[in-house]
């Protein structure tokens, strides 16, 4: 049986601890509402230029197209980009991601792949590091992104050096694997291939009013310029799809914090309260035999 | 003339601009293009440079950087990897990020920071370019 002090002590700790996760689901709240607001304000651009690659991919010629589109004709590499979050507190969020990407790994490899995994996100990969350390090819790191102009770089950055290792013939296809922000409380690993890129599917396509485009230049000299700039969209939605989850993972596994810290409260206020009762009766009773005894 | 040409300006953080005018003129890889109400289906890459929008008497400029342009029946889009207006950039404060991008890339022993900054001056006498241009 815990002293009555015992329990008062135990009652502030978690009535703190209370406060803590209390203050971090609402700034959880906050930086969700301007995450889910920059994932918002990026789909204008990549639901327009997704539009577009699917209308010249139709339009070009088949097989003639740049390398991006139509692949090395092998798949003996894969490279996996797996993003997570810098932060941990948020609930199964980045062990949901990983998870999916260990099933892909074990996937790949059981198909005699050879796998090379780039890593964005601290979390991620200091779960990845103990079992799949020697397939890291690189690691970005986000900490330092602040808003969405922040991650646009570093989508321009990755998806360079995609580009580059893509060329140099590093890999032959490539995946990304993020959380997919559905809604507040349901982010869904996803498995999206960047390289070779997949036209995108049910976007609305233009009625021409049976007008053809004039291309300037030629059909095939802007599908090359735009596929990478396709891929950076990709990878920036994806990026702010999974900084938006995070949030939302964060907000709702304060949020439980916060209730089971309020039933952890009332459970421990009763104790408390039974125990007082306990030890005034125990006085009273030593009170009244003590008289009694006179 | 009544009728209105719907255009939308588009980077990939945001929609900068979105709205019915008269008129736009654009800076197609090809040459300076103006797209006005019912212009047939085209669709052109942009280099760096200023795209001005004209409705009634009022124009607005924007610099745009790594370009598309997409004219459908139902209107023009400009895709750009980087939009700014005109009005935003500062002719001092350009002067200065060239002079310090052009420090980096030939202080750089590292190929990829220097092709950066060759891309970085490369975007900023651009925007120069455009800055100039609309005092004339």
């Amino acid at each position: 049986m815990p002293s009555l002090k015992d329990l008062k002590g135990r009652i502030a700790s978690v009535k703190s601890t209370q406060k803590i996760t209390k203050a971090k689901q609402m700034v959880a709240a906050a930086k969700l509402r301007r995450a889910q607001e920059a994932a918002e304000a990026a789909k204008p651009y990549s639901m327009r230029l997704a539009g577009v690659i699917a209308n010249l991919t139709a339009a070009s010629t088949g097989g003639q197209g740049p390398k991006l589109l139509t692949g090395t004709g092998k798949s003996d590499t894969h490279l996996l980009i797996i993003m997570t979050a810098e932060r941990g507190l948020c609930g199964g969020f980045n062990a949901n991601t990983v998870k999916k990407a260990r099933e892909e790994i074990m996937r790949l490899k059981g198909e005699g792949k050879t796998v090379k995994i780039i890593t964005v996100g601290k979390k991620g990969r200091e779960q990845l590091m103990r079992t799949h350390g020697d397939l890291m090819v690189s690691h970005i790191d986000t900490s330092s992104a602040r808003n969405s102009d922040d991650l646009a770089e570093i989508a321009l950055q990755l998806g360079k050096d995609l580009n580059a290792g893509f060329e140099a013939g590093e890999f032959d296809v490539a995946s990304l694997i993020y959380a997919q922000f559905k809604n507040v409380i349901s982010q869904v690993p996803t498995a999206k291939q960047l390289v070779p890129a997949e036209p995108p599917e049910d976007v609305p396509t233009v009625d021409l009013k049976g007008a053809t485009y004039i291309y300037e230049p030629s059909e095939d000299d802007i599908l090359e310029t735009l596929l990478p700039r396709y891929l950076n969209t990709l990878i920036l939605s994806a990026l702010l799809e999974s900084a938006a989850g995070e949030q939302a993972a964060s907000m709702t596994a304060m949020d439980n914090a916060t209730n089971n810290a309020g039933e952890l409260i009332d459970k421990l206020s009763l104790q408390y309260n039974r125990a007082r009762q306990a030890q005034i009766t125990k006085e009273l009773i030593e009170i009244i035999s003590g008289a009694e005894a006179l | 003339m009544s009728e209105k040409l719907n255009f939308s300006l588009v980077s990939p953080a945001r929609e900068l601009f979105s709205g019915e005018v008269d008129h736009v003129i654009a800076p197609g890889s090809e040459g300076e293009f103006g797209v006005l109400p019912n212009h047939a289906p085209f669709m052109s890459t942009l280099r760096s440079g200023r795209v001005r929008i004209i409705d009634g008497d009022e124009v607005h400029r924007y610099f745009v950087h790594g370009g598309f342009a997409d004219v459908t029946p139902e209107g023009l889009t400009i895709l750009a990897e980087e939009a700014i207006r005109l009005e935003d950039l500062d002719h001092d404060g350009i002067l200065d990020a060239i002079a310090e991008a052009e420090r980096v890339r030939d202080g750089a022993s590292d190929q990829a920071i220097r092709f950066k900054a060759e891309g970085d001056v490369q975007r900023l006498k651009a925007q120069l370019d455009a800055l100039e241009d609309a005092h004339h």
